[in-house]
């Protein structure tokens, strides 16, 4: 199998992905997201549990539009496009392979174990945040947004204050 | 243009559904490309030896910021004719601690997990399942935690005027501080796996 290809120069990546923000705004008038997806599949999952509680909880109540599914909204299609544009891009890179990932004092079940552990951690941090790296970060931050800056910085010294802990998954 | 195209020209949902399909389209690829669908690349940072992931982001929203500096400035999509993220300082706060330490438990954030579970990782996969069971456990518990998550509400707040200075200043100098970091990273880089090959 041939190789996969480089990634991009990271400074290209940075001004690619800017100007796919940009254009977003432009056509839009809406920024980048990923958690809200997210939300909005446990919401549309709790409505086909129990409508009435679900429409009830003011969390996720103006999810519930009559006539139309908690998954019909523009982040959960914007999600869908990740997908799609990641594989896309996994395709042409020859980088597709089913493996796990991990350092080399690890094991992979435990890191199983952690990238689930993270997930939930990072599912509820959104829904406190209001977003994620993606929405919060360089969407509000592109925006000079003063919540998202906190944000990020914030996500900076979370991770940093933990890497020490967790380096044996890593490196 | 007094606002984006989808208001001036009226989008109908389902081409507004489409748009955010296409932007996704591009927000994954690149993200992609970008080496973010690894958790190894992601965590490099952490251990100061690969800054990718800051260049990457700091890159993205300097262009970012200055291209929406100057389409406000010339008129071309007004700021306030698009979403500006509300402030609630402190659960902007714990929660981007939080997700740090999702990022460095987990090795990913929501987006990267997209990538990652695509190209067949799957602890990828095991963070998005992850993602959807922390999200599930918030809406169960919102009724104890809707007055911290809704606490320290500041509206729309703008650097430039929490600051008391002109946009342009806060621009030129977010930019500068973004290349200083740059110059920074490389630094810490050399010395780190510098050290690392003895």
């Amino acid at each position: 199998m041939k190789d996969p290809k480089p990634f991009w120069n990271p400074y290209v990546a940075g001004i690619a992905l800017g100007l796919v923000l940009l254009a977003s705004f432009v056509l839009t008038g809406r920024g980048l997201g990923a958690s809200g997806a997210f939300k909005h599949v446990q919401a549309a999952i709790l409505h086909d549990i129990n409508p009435t509680w679900a429409e009830e909880n003011p969390n996720i109540a103006s999810y519930f539009v009559p006539g139309r599914s908690a998954m019909n909204s523009w982040i959960v299609f914007v999600a869908v496009g990740v997908a799609l544009g990641g594989g896309l891009g996994a395709l042409t890179g020859r980088r597709i392979k089913v493996e796990t990932i991990y350092g080399p004092r690890f094991s992979r079940e435990d890191r199983w174990v952690l990238a689930f552990a993270g997930g939930l951690l990072s599912g509820f941090a959104a829904q406190i945040a209001r977003g994620c790296t993606s929405g919060q970060a360089v969407t509000g931050g592109a925006q000079l947004a003063l919540g998202s800056w906190v944000f990020m910085f914030s996500v900076f010294a979370g991770a940093y204050g933990l890497a020490w802990f967790l380096r044996k998954e890593w490196i | 243009m007094e606002g984006p195209l989808s208001v001036v020209l009226n989008f109908g949902h389902a081409t507004d559904m489409f748009l955010a399909l296409v932007v996704g389209m591009g927000f994954g690829f690149v993200l992609e490309r970008a080496g973010f669908g690894r958790a190894d690349n992601l965590a490099a940072i952490f251990y100061g030896r690969d800054f990718r992931v800051l260049r990457v982001m700091f890159t993205a929203i300097v262009t970012g910021m200055i291209g929406l500096y100057f389409l406000d400035l010339l008129g071309i999509l007004p700021i306030y004719s698009i979403g500006v993220l509300d402030t609630y300082l402190v659960p902007q706060l714990v929660g981007g601690l939080l997700l740090g330490a999702g990022f460095i438990i987990g090795g990913y954030c929501p987006g990267t997990s997209i990538v990652a579970s695509v190209s067949g990782k799957i602890d990828g996969l095991l963070f998005m399942v992850g993602i959807l069971a922390g999200s599930f456990l918030f809406t169960l518990n919102y009724d104890a935690l809707k007055s911290f998550a809704g606490s320290y509400y500041m509206g729309r707040v703008l650097m430039a005027e929490f600051f008391g200075m002109p946009s342009g200043v806060v621009v030129f100098l977010v930019a500068l501080m973004a290349i200083g970091a740059f110059f920074a990273v490389g630094k810490v880089e050399a010395l780190v796996n510098g050290a690392k090959r003895q």
